[in-house]
């Protein structure tokens, strides 16, 4: 059983596959709704505080906006726990999606700079490249191992 | 009850920066409601693609369809903030553009706000007030005489200010650095009331605005307490006689600068700077002091001087201050260093705060610096415009009490 951080970390979908496979998904898995009544697209469940972006500092310099440094207060310790990585570029916003362009290319670079198990996909477009993407994802963590 | 004030929020980063709840109490506190404009992700995907502003972060994209959502009346709202990170460029380019899109595209009032996890539902207070009272009294906005006899007193930062008014006439001012805040307002009162030759119980009505204005108003009784960004531009324009049309109202105070955009003397679009002393009046002041001079002589010396003889390398008020001791120390002339101090602090000003509104003409610069005639050169360049400044423009938040508060005369 590995602990696969998944991006989107937002997206439920593959939350629910890295699951079903026996592993551990590191995600935020926050439902994305088709009305947005929130902040933003994927706000939190529960209050960050001002002391979440100085958390943040370990992954972000104090000059990187206080959003992404919040962020990173969330998915930098999920990264550093990851075992393996699924990225799925390009994703349609009701997929997952997560809201700063800034610390989506924060967190795809720190898990690509992390030695360990990654798939990287783009989203599908048609049905066809549908199948082969849950096909992927599927080789991918049943390559991971079975549960122990 | 009366109905609270909808504001929407357009914005990316305030919940994970942590401040979504300063941003909510920021505006309870004045009697208005934040909310988020509800759209589909389909419309987010049509609205993002036809503004044509090419931006990766889904929340401003988001930000984006809210924005069209507003214009083009499939939300309703009475006034709109648009808050994004600080330091982040992306985000830093929609909110102008978004601001100036919502401000030529509807009648919306609208403040802008680059905000860190340090920003406080005080800091925002100000703005927040100025939106609601845009929203709820463009009435009283509209007023362009005062009638009868009214009391307008600023309580601001570095100086405290009141004016007695009759008839649509300034009749007494009184003027004074800010000490204890309530002495100061009432000896200030007191010598506007003398000067005017009239006594307290005579006057109708009474308004008051700047820092000091909750704890005044309540003193004093007040029949108006009003921010000094609504108050300030109504002031401005009947000083300056430009009650109609658009204009731009500069005002460079002892602790915050406003720029605001202004039509028919009411504000669509401001910004309230606070986060640099060194684009403050209060740099202003520093220098008089190391030059040896009054603060009123600073503006005759600089106009003797050429600013760019003098290096400053900093826009900060601890080393800007160093640059002019150096300066001073490396033989430049004192009429040179107080013209590079005031190009310095417009400088600031211009590209800090004048870039987040739209600047139409006339601008005019009001405030007790708006006296120091180096500042208005300095700023008139920059901005390749005379600037306008209104006689008793350092009375500018009394008189835009005192002519509010008529509205507030029980037979008018």
């Amino acid at each position: 059983m590995a602990k696969v951080f998944i991006y989107p970390a937002t997206s439920l979908i593959l939350s629910d596959m890295v699951a079903r496979f026996g592993h551990t998904p590191l995600s935020s898995a926050t439902a994305i709704r088709e009305r947005i009544q929130t902040a933003g697209l994927e706000s939190p469940p529960l209050q960050i505080t001002p002391e979440e972006p100085k958390k943040g500092l370990k992954w972000a310099a104090v000059e990187v906006p206080a959003g992404v440094r919040g962020r990173m207060s969330l998915y930098g310790p999920m990264i550093e726990a990851a075992e393996a990585a699924i990225i799925i570029n390009d994703a349609d916003f009701a997929f997952g999606c997560m809201g700063c362009a800034r610390t989506n290319e924060l967190i795809k670079f720190l898990v690509h700079q992390k030695d360990m198990p990654k798939l990287e996909l783009n989203y599908p477009k048609n049905e066809e490249e549908g199948v082969k993407f849950v096909a992927a994802i599927k080789r991918f963590l049943t390559g991971l191992g079975a549960p122990k | 009850m009366t109905q609270p004030v909808r504001i929407a929020q357009l914005s990316c980063g305030p919940e994970y920066s942590g401040i979504q709840n300063e941003i909510n109490e920021a505006a309870r506190e004045v009697g208005g409601e934040i909310f988020f404009p509800d759209v589909a992700l389909k419309d987010i995907r049509r609205d993002f693609e036809k503004f044509g502003l090419d931006v990766r972060s889904p929340d401003l994209k988001l930000a984006i369809a809210r924005a069209m959502a507003l214009v083009e009346g499939r939300v309703e709202a009475d006034a709109v903030f648009i808050a994004t990170c600080f330091r982040c460029a992306e985000a830093a380019i929609v909110r102008n553009e978004l601001r100036r899109y919502i401000n030529e595209h509807s009648k919306l009032p609208v403040v802008s706000y680059s905000f860190t996890e340090r920003t406080t539902a005080g800091t925002l207070l100000t703005r927040m007030e100025a939106l609601t009272t845009i929203a709820k009294r463009r009435a009283l906005l509209a007023r362009e005489t005062q009638k009868g006899l009214t009391l307008g007193l600023d309580s601001g930062s570095a100086t405290t200010k009141a004016v007695v008014m009759r008839d649509n006439k300034i009749i007494g001012t009184g003027w004074q650095p800010t000490t204890e805040v309530l002495k100061s307002a009432n000896e200030v009162i007191a010598h506007a009331l003398a000067e005017a030759g009239v006594t307290r119980e005579e006057i109708q009505a009474v308004g008051t605005t700047g820092y000091g204005r909750f704890l005044v108003g309540k003193e004093i009784n007040a029949d108006l307490i009003q921010e000094e960004l609504t108050v300030n531009s109504k002031g401005a324009v009947y000083l300056a006689d430009r009650q109609h049309g658009p204009a731009t109202v500069i005002d460079i105070g002892g602790m915050d600068n406003k720029a605001i955009s202004v039509m028919d003397g009411i504000p669509g679009v401001f910004t309230m700077g606070g986060i640099c002393a060194g684009a403050s009046g209060r740099f202003l002041e520093m220098t008089a002091k190391r030059l040896g001079v009054e603060i009123t002589e600073l503006g005759p010396l600089s106009m003797k001087g050429m600013g760019a003889r003098v290096p400053m390398n900093s826009y900060c008020i601890v080393f800007g201050t160093q640059s002019l001791v150096n300066a001073l120390a490396a033989g430049s002339t004192r009429e040179d260093v107080a013209a590079a101090a005031c190009h310095s602090v417009a400088e600031q000003v211009y590209e800090q705060q004048l870039q987040e509104v739209d600047i139409k003409e006339p601008v005019i610069m009001v405030g007790g610096t708006s006296l120091i005639e180096g500042l208005v050169f300095a700023m008139g360049e920059l901005l390749q415009t005379k600037i306008v400044v209104p006689p008793y423009s350092q009375y500018i938040g009394a008189v835009g009490s005192a002519l509010l508060a008529s509205g507030f005369i029980k037979d008018d």
